[in-house]
């Protein structure tokens, strides 16, 4: 699955996520030069859940040639249903202190709708996670492949599904608290989220869960099943003349795909604390196709690459030039399509094949 | 201006001369809102000059009251509001308050009075503010300009005036020629009077008649709706179909998905907002007629900035359609960014030249604004253009052969590279077009663009890619379907509804309702 060098850099990550991140930030005292401040943890631990997205979206698209730009609805509807049982583990905390989330108080609500009826539990809620995108996802996907609808229109598509969806998730009536969505979690199994070690465990989670995903990917489409879905981003009906039906290959990686942004967005929501309807955007599905494609399609460490350096200047420049922000995400987007079509990882090989 | 207004006024016939009185301009000004109010129709009724430009006065917020006298304040002047002579003013006067209640019954006190104004327009516009009136101390004051009404159709409305006023009379003989009368009358105003009247009537045969001139009204107003919906469902696609036309020439025909299709409409929308300002500043006199200045202006600009791309980006991306989804997402990053930075990041306003305000009353509840009308029969106009160019013209003829076969137009002596430079540019300006378009209804902003993105992709997707028919009849009929829609379940629903139906629709028909017919197994 990987080379020796691989499987060093892997447990050389682990370790880092694992054990050195936790001790620079828990122990190492404020001030020293090796301290990790708790916004440094809370930005790592922010983009490697995009980076999980960008690995979804290198094993649709990169792997299957499928471009979808709906991945923000996904990881939407993880990260709500996370948010729903964070709502409930409010309790009485709240500004009415009503046993009901404060915008159905607000909104002189007298029960929980139904959709609400299983975020009491913790378990519940981890099957929801990923139950919901799955199968959104596979409903959706099963009558867009059906009907062969592929290429940019699948991508319009797509982006007109997660447009739809914010435009529900907006409405106070549908119960996900509108606008405003939902904010101000308290705590986690009855557990306050509001300390450094919880954080440092919900960290340290995202690592092992971007790892576990990136060790999966490489079995994926090391596997016959991945070599099948290259085959079919090289030349669909190549593989169907051959014999194979590409919608079942198709509709499982779509799946797959989408269920790792639910578990992506269902980590986000309690380290960054908040989940509103503008996680649907089509723009910001957008960005993780943009992720990718910086990083390099078709190769699993690249997209994860592509987060880091995507979100890293982002969080950089939107404080220190907030206005060259769009310039700059602008400019990397045209630049990649026409300079780097294989992104950071295609330009290094490159490099490294014109010195040897 | 002030004074103006009621040089209109009629002066009153003789037997009603009744002299304005410090004592009546203390009563309307001073004490209570309801003693106020009383005071304010008893003089109404037996109205003058002088009345009238005393509730102006009030309405202006410019009554100052100091002990026992009322001055009207002009400038830093007071005047004498009997008299109209200029006296001084007391420096403890106080400003006169009205709240909302006050304020509502001024103005209609106001309408009152205008019906005996010489202009017809403003008579009209005195009826129509008295629609809803019902109050019985107003009658003899409506049955008087009813009399003395000479135009029929506002003598018409005006006797509907009055029978909604005769509606509460005492008299069962009145009251039932008044729900009559009221049956021809097709205002929802009406349905609630006769809703409400409805509620308190105890003579049985009254009672028959008004639920008999409910139904008819009703029936009516129902038509009205149905209208409204189909007018409004038609301008809707208008400007859909607006969006839609410049994709139809980059993505139909030369498959470029422009994502930044949504900014080249905002720089056309800019660019009317820039003319607009030129004319404000130099040419205020010719206001008016801007926007014929500023529709070449967006024309041009969006035209302009799309060769710019062509040039410098997309044509290195030709045949690539994701490839040109992403880089023209980034453009159109760019584009915001470059008029927020400009521009700033708020909207801008747009004004409507005064020829595209009010609009053709067709039923009571049914009027179409004449913005909506002119924008209707503007794209009408660039679709026909756009044919032309396409279909007739040597540029039309050399973009289609490119789009059909590159090498073999190039071997014909064709420049393909110009070409294509061309149509992008076409199918930007037409956008630029869409957003003069558009400044006329709606906001002008730096997302401006980014609300009709997807509402233009399903468009040109669902009229078939390349399909100039289908994209007008894709365009009319989402504007429509939506609108219908909207009045059942609300606009948000009703866009949902419309972008689930059509992810149905592409099921049935992947190519769009005009699917190009081929033998591809690509296909």
């Amino acid at each position: 699955m990987l080379s020796g060098r691989g499987w060093t850099a892997f447990v050389v990550a682990l370790i880092v996520v694992c054990a050195v991140a936790p001790l620079l930030n828990l122990y190492v005292p404020q001030g020293n030069a090796l301290h990790m401040s708790d916004y440094a943890v809370a930005l790592v631990g922010k983009i490697m859940c995009y980076a999980i997205c960008a690995l979804a979206m290198d094993l649709i698209w990169g792997y299957t040639g499928i471009l979808s730009l709906g991945h923000g609805l996904f990881f939407a509807l993880g990260g709500y249903a996370m948010g729903m049982y964070l709502m409930r583990q409010i309790g009485t905390d709240g500004q009415y202190h009503s046993h009901l989330p404060d915008f159905m108080v607000f909104l002189d609500w007298k029960a929980l709708p139904w959709h609400w009826t299983f975020s009491g539990s913790f378990a519940a809620t981890l099957f929801l996670v990923v139950a919901v995108p799955a199968a959104v996802a596979f409903v959706f996907g099963f009558f867009a492949f059906r009907s062969r609808i592929k290429g940019v229109y699948f991508s319009i598509i797509t982006q007109a599904l997660t447009y739809a969806a914010m435009l529900l998730f907006f409405r106070n009536e549908t119960g996900f608290g509108g606008n405003n969505g939902f904010t101000d979690f308290k705590r986690i199994l009855d557990i306050p989220m509001q300390t450094p070690a919880m954080r440092m465990v919900l960290f340290v989670l995202t690592g092992v869960t971007l790892l576990a995903f990136y060790l999966f990917g490489r079995w994926l489409v090391a596997s016959k099943f991945g070599r099948v879905l290259q085959a079919i981003r090289d030349a669909e009906s190549r593989v169907m003349f051959s014999g194979y039906n590409p919608i079942g290959y198709k509709l499982t990686i779509w799946t797959i795909s989408a269920v790792m942004c639910g578990v992506a967005g269902a980590l986000y929501v309690p380290q960054v604390g908040i989940i509103n309807p503008s996680e649907m955007s089509p723009a910001n599905s957008i960005e993780i196709a943009i992720w990718a494609a910086v990083g390099g399609r078709g190769t699993l460490i690249g997209p994860i690459l592509g987060a880091f350096i995507v979100n890293g200047a982002k969080s950089w420049l939107t404080v220190t030039a907030p206005e060259f922000w769009l310039y700059f995400l602008g400019a990397l987007f045209i630049a990649v399509t026409l300079f780097l079509p294989q992104g950071v990882v295609g330009l290094v090989r490159k490099l490294r094949g014109s010195k040897a | 201006m002030f004074i103006r207004c009621f040089l209109f006024l009629l002066f009153f016939a003789a037997g009603h001369a009744h002299a304005f009185t410090p004592a009546e301009a203390k009563a309307m000004a001073t004490g209570e809102t309801d003693a106020r109010i009383e005071a304010l129709n008893k003089a109404v009724a037996s109205a003058d000059d002088q009345t009238a430009a005393f509730l102006q006065a009030l309405i202006d917020d410019s009554v100052k009251v100091a002990g026992d006298k009322v001055f009207v304040v002009k400038g830093d002047k007071a005047f004498d509001p009997v008299t109209g002579a200029q006296t001084p003013l007391p420096a403890d006067a106080e400003d006169v308050i009205n709240n909302n209640r006050m304020r509502g019954e001024l103005d209609t006190a106001m309408a009152a009075l205008k019906l005996f104004s010489k202009d017809e327009k403003e008579r009209a516009a005195a009826v129509k503010l008295l629609r809803t009136e019902t109050d019985e101390a107003r009658l003899p004051l409506i049955e008087k300009a009813y009399a003395a009404e000479s135009n029929a159709q506002i003598k018409e409305q005006l006797g509907l005036v009055r029978a909604a006023v005769l509606l509460g009379s005492s008299d069962k003989g009145k009251r039932m020629d008044a729900a009559k009368l009221l049956s021809q009358s097709n205002s929802g105003g009406t349905k609630l009077l006769l809703i409400e009247r409805l509620k308190v009537e105890t003579e049985p045969d009254v009672k028959a008649t008004l639920e008999a001139s409910l139904r008819t009204v009703e029936a009516s107003l129902a038509w009205g709706d149905k209208l409204g919906a189909v007018f409004s469902g038609i301008s809707l696609g208008s400007i859909l179909l607006l969006v839609a036309l410049g994709l139809a020439i980059t993505y139909g025909l030369m498959g470029v998905i422009n994502m930044a299709h949504g900014e080249l409409m905002m720089i056309g929308a800019y660019a009317t907002y820039v003319v607009q300002g030129i004319f404000q500043k130099y040419l205020p006199g010719a206001f008016d007629w801007y926007l014929l200045a500023a529709v070449p202006a967006a024309f041009l600009a969006s035209a302009l900035m799309g060769a710019i791309l062509e040039r410098s980006v997309i044509r290195f991306l030709y045949g690539r359609p994701l490839e040109t989804l992403l880089a023209t997402w980034g453009i159109s990053l760019m584009l915001q960014q470059l008029v927020r930075s400009t521009f700033g990041a708020q909207n801008v306003g747009v004004e409507n030249p005064s020829w595209m305000s009010g609009g053709i009353v067709v039923l009571g509840n049914l009027q179409l604004p004449w913005n909506r009308i002119i924008i209707i029969g503007f794209a009408f106009a660039v679709l026909l253009g756009m044919g032309f160019l396409i279909g007739r013209t040597r540029l039309g003829l050399f973009v289609r052969g490119v789009t059909q076969n590159r090498p073999i137009a190039s071997c014909m002596g064709v420049n393909t590279a110009r070409i294509d430079t061309y149509a992008f540019a076409l199918g930007s300006g037409i956008a630029g077009l869409a957003g003069c378009a558009l400044s006329q209804i709606g906001n002008v902003g730096p997302d401006l663009g980014q609300g009709y993105i997807v509402d233009s992709f399903m468009v040109v997707v669902l009229g078939g890619v390349g399909q100039l028919a289908g994209t007008v009849y894709a365009a009319l009929g989402l504007g429509v379907l939506n609108k219908f829609l909207e009045g059942w379940t609300g606009a948000v629903l009703a866009k949902i509804a419309v972008l689930v139906l059509i992810i149905v629709f592409i099921q049935k028909r992947p190519q769009g309702i005009f699917a190009v017919k081929g033998r591809s197994a690509e296909a």
